[in-house]
C-alpha cells in the first residue's frame, strides 16, 4: 500500500488527479518513484524541472561541471547567480523551490564505470541527458545490465532524437548504433552550436515518457525513434528494431561489464573538449604568437563555417571549412608552414588528421583554437 | 531518381544540400553514387570494406536497411534513403 497523499499534495497535483491514467494512485505511484538524470545541462534541464513538478518522489543528478555563462542560452534549471557555482548544487536549489516535498539528491562526480551501478541500481528509470558518446554509451549498458529503461534523447543545432531503449521490451541504444564513432568525426554542440530551445522540446518528450514508464501508461518510443526537425517543424518516426547480434543485448553478450570509452579508446567529442590533437600536433597561441612577431611565416588556415569569422578572426587567415577541406588540398602548399584552427581545437584536430593523411608535414594545430588565441594573446576577441 | 535526406551534421559534406539525388537500384549503388559526388563524405558512412559504420543508419521508408538486405536492398526510382547519424550533444 502506498502512502495517502495529504491535502498540500492533494491540492499540488490537482490536475494530475483530475486525469483519469494518473489519478490518485498514479500519483502515488510517482511518489514512491525514482528517477537517475545523468546531465543538468539542455536536456537534463526540463528533465528534471518537470519530473520534480510532477512529483517524483525522488530525484538523482549526476554532473561534476560548474555552471558557465554560455550555457545559460538553453540550461534553463540554471540562472546568472549560480555561475561558477557546482551544476549539481545550482540544480537542487532550483528543484527544491520548485518543489520541495520531492528528494534531490546529488553527485557531483564524472559517471564512470566505477560508480555507475553504485548510484543507479536503486533508480527505477535512467534519463540520458549527457553531451558525449563515452557517457551514452556507459548508460546504455548500464541500462541493460541493470534491466531498467533509457530514456534517450539527443541534439545538434536544429535535429533531435528520442527514444527509449529498453532491452526487455525492445531495442537497445547498442542495436542501433553498435560502437560510436571515433574521436572528432561528430561536431558537438559545442563545436557546432545548438537552438536553445531544441533540447527543451527534446528533454520534455523525454520527462513524458520517464513518467509514462513510471506510470505504466500509453504507447512509449521503445521500438521507435523519433527524429524532430526545429527548423522545418517536422516530427518522424522510424521502426527500430531488437538487434540479434547485440553485443550488449543479444543472447551472446560481449559486453557484460561496463567500459569507460574515454580510458581505452579515448573517444573525445565531449562539450569540454581540451581541442588538442596530441603534443608533437600542437601549437599554443602564445607560442604561435611569438613566432609570427619573430617574422616567421605561417600560413592560418581557418577550418570554420563561414559565418563564425563575424565572430572572431585571426589576421591573414585563409578560410576553409573543414567540410570543404579534402576538396580543397590543391590551394595548399606541402612545402609551407600552416597552422589550422576553429574555435576550440576539435575540428582543427580532425582537419590536421586530412592534411597528414595526404601527405603533409609542415602542419600544426593551434591547441584550443581561436578561444585559445583570445584568451592568451588578445583580449580584445570574444570567446565563444 | 533515388534520393538521400542528409542530416544537418553532416551537410558540410554536400555542400549544405538537404536531400541529394543517387543513381543505383540498390542501396549500396546508390550510396557509391553519393559518396563519389562527395568524396568528404566517405569517412562518415563507409569503412575500408565499404560497409556502413557502425555509427551510422540508412532507413528507407521508416525501416532499417540493416534490418532489410543491407546494402543489397533494392532501390526503386522514387525511393528515399534518410541518413540517421550518431548524435551526442545534450
Amino acid at each position: 500500500m502506498l502512502p495517502d497523499l495529504s491535502r498540500d499534495e492533494i491540492l499540488r497535483y490537482s490536475r494530475h488527479l483530475l486525469i483519469p491514467e494518473v489519478g490518485l494512485e498514479g500519483q502515488k505511484k510517482l511518489l514512491a518513484s525514482s528517477v537517475l538524470v545523468i546531465g543538468t545541462g539542455g536536456l537534463g534541464s526540463p528533465v528534471a524541472l518537470y519530473l520534480a513538478a510532477a512529483g517524483v518522489g525522488r530525484i538523482g543528478l549526476v554532473d561534476f561541471d560548474v555552471v558557465d555563462s554560455s550555457n545559460l542560452q538553453r540550461q534553463v534549471l540554471h540562472g546568472t547567480r549560480g555561475i561558477g557555482t557546482l551544476k549539481v548544487e545550482s540544480a537542487r536549489a532550483r528543484l527544491l523551490d520548485l518543489n520541495p516535498e520531492v528528494q534531490v539528491d546529488i553527485y557531483n562526480e564524472p559517471f564512470t564505470s566505477a560508480n555507475a551501478m553504485q548510484i543507479a541500481r536503486d533508480y527505477d528509470v535512467l534519463v540520458d541527458g549527457t553531451d558525449n558518446f563515452p557517457t551514452r554509451y556507459l548508460t546504455n549498458d548500464l541500462c541493460v545490465l541493470l534491466g531498467k529503461p533509457n530514456v534517450y534523447g539527443s541534439i545538434y543545432r536544429f535535429d533531435g532524437q528520442a527514444s527509449v531503449f529498453y532491452a526487455k521490451e525492445g531495442p537497445c541504444y547498442r542495436c542501433l548504433f553498435p560502437e560510436p564513432p571515433p574521436p572528432g568525426l561528430v561536431p558537438s554542440c559545442a563545436e557546432g552550436g545548438v537552438l536553445g530551445v531544441l533540447p527543451g522540446t527534446i528533454g520534455t518528450i523525454q520527462a513524458t515518457e520517464a513518467l509514462k514508464l513510471l506510470l505504466g501508461i500509453g504507447s512509449t518510443l521503445v521500438g521507435r525513434l523519433l527524429l524532430y526537425n526545429a527548423l522545418d517543424m517536422t516530427f518522424e518516426y522510424v521502426k527500430l528494431k531488437k538487434n540479434p547480434n547485440c553485443k550488449v543485448c543479444g543472447p551472446h553478450p560481449e559486453v557484460t561489464e561496463l567500459i569507460d570509452y574515454d580510458a581505452f579508446c579515448g573517444v573525445p567529442g565531449r562539450d569540454h573538449d581540451d581541442g588538442s590533437a596530441g603534443m608533437e600536433w600542437d601549437i599554443s597561441a602564445r607560442e604561435l604568437a611569438a613566432r609570427i612577431r619573430d617574422g616567421a611565416k605561417i600560413r592560418l588556415i581557418d577550418v570554420r563555417e563561414p559565418h563564425e569569422r563575424s565572430i572572431s578572426s585571426l589576421p591573414g587567415e585563409e578560410l576553409i571549412p573543414l567540410g570543404q577541406l579534402a576538396s580543397r588540398l590543391h590551394e595548399l602548399d606541402s612545402t609551407q608552414e600552416m597552422v589550422l584552427f576553429c574555435k576550440s581545437g576539435s575540428r582543427s584536430t580532425r582537419a590536421l588528421e586530412i592534411l597528414v593523411s595526404a601527405g603533409f608535414k609542415r602542419v600544426k594545430n593551434l591547441r584550443g583554437g581561436i578561444n585559445a588565441w583570445a584568451r592568451e594573446v588578445d583580449p580584445s576577441l570574444p570567446i565563444y | 531518381m533515388p534520393t538521400i535526406r542528409i542530416p544537418t551534421p553532416l551537410r558540410s559534406y554536400v555542400n549544405g544540400q538537404s536531400v541529394v539525388t543517387l543513381q543505383g537500384s540498390t542501396v549500396a549503388e546508390a550510396v557509391e553514387s553519393l559518396l563519389v559526388q562527395f568524396p568528404a563524405l566517405r569517412p562518415h558512412l563507409t569503412n575500408s570494406r565499404g560497409e556502413l559504420r557502425p555509427f551510422v543508419n540508412l532507413f528507407l521508408g521508416e525501416n532499417n536497411v540493416r534490418d532489410m538486405q543491407g546494402l543489397a536492398t533494392p532501390l526503386g526510382e522514387n525511393d528515399q534513403l534518410l541518413l540517421i547519424p550518431s548524435v551526442a550533444g545534450g
